[in-house]
């Protein structure tokens, strides 16, 4: 067995500079404090640097691990598939692409859907997946998500969606740009509601998932030194012929600048989002409320 | 070879010589005869070009310098324009242009990107090439939430490049400013109708795009991302674009087909940016039927139908299980 296995490069976007998929042999370097991680240990601490907290970036059903109990979930629409409504063809047909992330992910697409619990409230998830073409948004994508949200309107139950994508999916032209509007709109009427949606951003977040949903939520909540943009840093150095200030376009650099609520540890990342649903009224029936406290609580019919 | 022709446009530049020669003389009655016979053949020869615009073409057409800005459509089509700045957060962004007019005698508000075209270079970069800024975004919206507020139908013009992909637009929060144009947009209680009549440049155009109806112009493209960029990406070479233009399928035609848009608005022969007034009068029937559309809609119902029409967008297969 190998002691150490480089991470295959992810394909397709131009926000991955390097890769920080937790790598597949028995001990892992640290991109972070390049100390040498015994693997197990790495993902028992839900794949974050015991040592300097690096963030490595983890899959879709890796995250539904951390946010939901018992990881235990109802997957939705998993056979959504994309038709290729542009026969796209680059250097590859887009066709054989998709083929060839079905089999390296086992995934027919960039998203999953899941309904479960997080600490005890029913919420909806949808949790990107990188590896499937950088995470990028197609018809597919756009569709589950809008589907997710209508799901969580019709059950008034919170939505969290999780991005880590390079953006919209270039190889359905402008239908992968109009899923930016599909998932907005959907969005609009769940905030008319008054349906909790949170945004999680991670490591990258870029294009035009920033540019809707993902700024979209009642909080926006994002890892620590991910990369969250709307522009691709290489685009703007060659608007501005600069090389561009350390941290630009990080958590960090967007929570001074106002466009987040939180940066949060991934360790505390499901504590979080608990605490900030149970203010927005979602489970508290989960909670034993003191009985004066009752008195003065939701409706019932928001105290699910 | 005049410096407003297209490449492709190079079988009429010796016509357009001839003319630009006898124009130099007196008005013979042959002279005259000679200049009628040239300017049809330039017709017939523009019209056969144009029939036959490859997606690159269309590109080169849709960005052409002369191409009509929001403001040509305004000063031919609307009276009364006041146009109004800000958005009351930051700044007044030159690179979409707001304000109140009447159309037909009809008072609404429009809304534009505006690349400077026509102009010189100092025009230009006054409105900074139609790359909006944050708060370029947030007039817009502000404007249309105006239109809300007194019940008055919203036009807005897409024509950009791009959102500008610069330090301060992300300190500022394009994102944050563009997605939240399209939740507001997609629950605006007024009337919306958007002309993509020059570049519709992805997320730039879409945060001012939302709207009941969606014409386009013959040969206005709208993609979600440049032919350049995309071949850049994808075929590591930004030369490809001619390759990458075809296969983004950009055209108007084609988002017809994918009901991106729901209906074209013809040109004049040649390009709109022959002939401004042409372009202009060809898009006046269909902006005032379709305003007239969706204006005669109850709220609610119009609501409704603005969400189905994007919730519709692209389709997806079901895998075998």
């Amino acid at each position: 067995m190998a002691w150490f296995k480089k991470a295959r490069k992810p394909m397709g976007s131009a926000t991955a500079e390097k890769p920080s998929r937790v790598p597949e042999g028995l001990w892992v370097k640290c991109p972070g404090c390049s100390q040498i991680l015994y693997n197990k240990d790495l993902e028992k601490n839900l794949s974050v640097c015991p040592k300097c907290a690096h963030h490595f970036r983890i899959s879709a059903a890796e995250r539904l691990r951390v946010l939901l109990d018992d990881g235990h979930w109802t997957e939705h629409d998993p056979n959504l598939v994309s038709n290729d409504p542009l026969r796209f063809t680059d250097t590859k047909r887009y066709r054989d692409r998709l083929r060839a992330m079905e089999d390296s992910t086992g995934m027919k697409d960039a998203v999953v859907v899941a309904a479960g619990r997080l600490d005890g409230i029913d919420v909806v998830v949808a949790a990107m997946e990188y590896a499937f073409i950088g995470g990028s948004m197609g018809v597919v994508v756009g569709e589950k998500i809008a589907r997710a949200v209508e799901l969580a309107l019709e059950r008034r139950q919170p939505v969290i969606i999780v991005s880590c994508s390079g953006g919209a999916r270039m190889m359905e032209g402008v239908l992968s740009l109009m899923q930016m509007a599909k998932i907005s709109a959907a969005l609009a009427r769940l905030d008319r509601a008054g349906v909790p949606f949170i945004s999680v951003l991670t490591d990258p977040t870029t294009g035009g998932v920033t540019a809707s949903f993902a700024m979209l939520g009642d909080l926006n909540v994002a890892e620590p030194r991910a990369l969250i943009g709307f522009a691709g840093p290489r685009v703007i150095e060659q608007t501005i012929r600069q090389k561009l200030p350390e941290g630009f376009q990080r958590s960090e650099f967007l929570l001074e600048h106002g466009m987040l609520d939180l940066v949060v540890d991934r360790r505390e990342l499901k504590g979080t989002l608990a605490r900030a649903l149970r203010f927005m009224g979602s489970g508290a029936a989960a909670v034993e409320p003191p009985v004066a406290a009752a008195a003065v609580t939701l409706p019932a019919d928001d105290a699910r | 070879m005049p410096a407003d022709l297209l490449d492709f446009e190079e079988p009429i530049a010796p016509l357009l010589k001839e003319i630009d020669a006898l124009e130099g003389q007196p008005r013979t009655p042959e002279c005259q005869q000679a200049l009628e016979g040239l300017s049809r053949r330039v017709e017939a020869a523009r019209g056969e070009i144009y029939a036959k615009l490859t997606p690159w073409q269309r590109v080169m057409v849709a960005r052409h310098n002369n191409r009509p800005t929001v403001l040509d459509y305004v000063a031919r089509l609307f009276t009364e324009f006041t146009e109004i700045s800000g958005d009351r957060r930051f700044a007044d962004d030159h690179a979409i242009v707001a304000g109140f007019a009447l159309y037909k005698g009809t008072p609404v508000m429009i809304v534009g990107h505006h690349k400077g075209g026509g102009g010189d270079t100092k025009q230009k970069v006054y409105r900074n090439f139609g790359y909006a800024k944050p708060e370029g975004y947030r007039k817009s919206l502000r404007a249309m939430k105006l239109a809300e507020k007194f019940r008055r139908p919203v036009i807005a013009f897409i024509d950009t490049p791009a959102a500008y992909p610069g330090v301060e637009s992300e300190e500022r929060g394009i994102s944050e400013a563009i997605a939240y144009n399209l939740r507001e947009m997609a629950a605006l209680d007024a009337p919306i109708v958007v002309v993509v009549h020059g570049e519709g440049g992805s997320g730039g155009a879409l945060g001012i795009a939302i709207g009941d109806r969606v014409l386009m112009h013959e040969f206005a493209i709208y993609s979600v991302i440049p032919p350049e960029g995309c071949a850049a990406i994808l075929w590591r070479d930004a030369n490809r674009k001619v390759e990458a233009a075809e296969a983004l399928k950009l055209t108007a035609p084609d988002l017809l087909g994918f009901e991106v848009i729901d209906e074209i608005v013809p040109e004049p022969v040649g390009g709109a940016h022959t002939d401004h007034d042409r372009a202009a009068a060809l898009l006046d029937g269909p902006l005032s039927r379709t305003l007239e559309e969706v204006s005669a809609m109850d709220g609610a119902v119009r609501l409704e139908a603005r969400y189905r029409k994007f919730r519709a967008m692209g389709s997806v297969g079901i895998a075998e299980p």
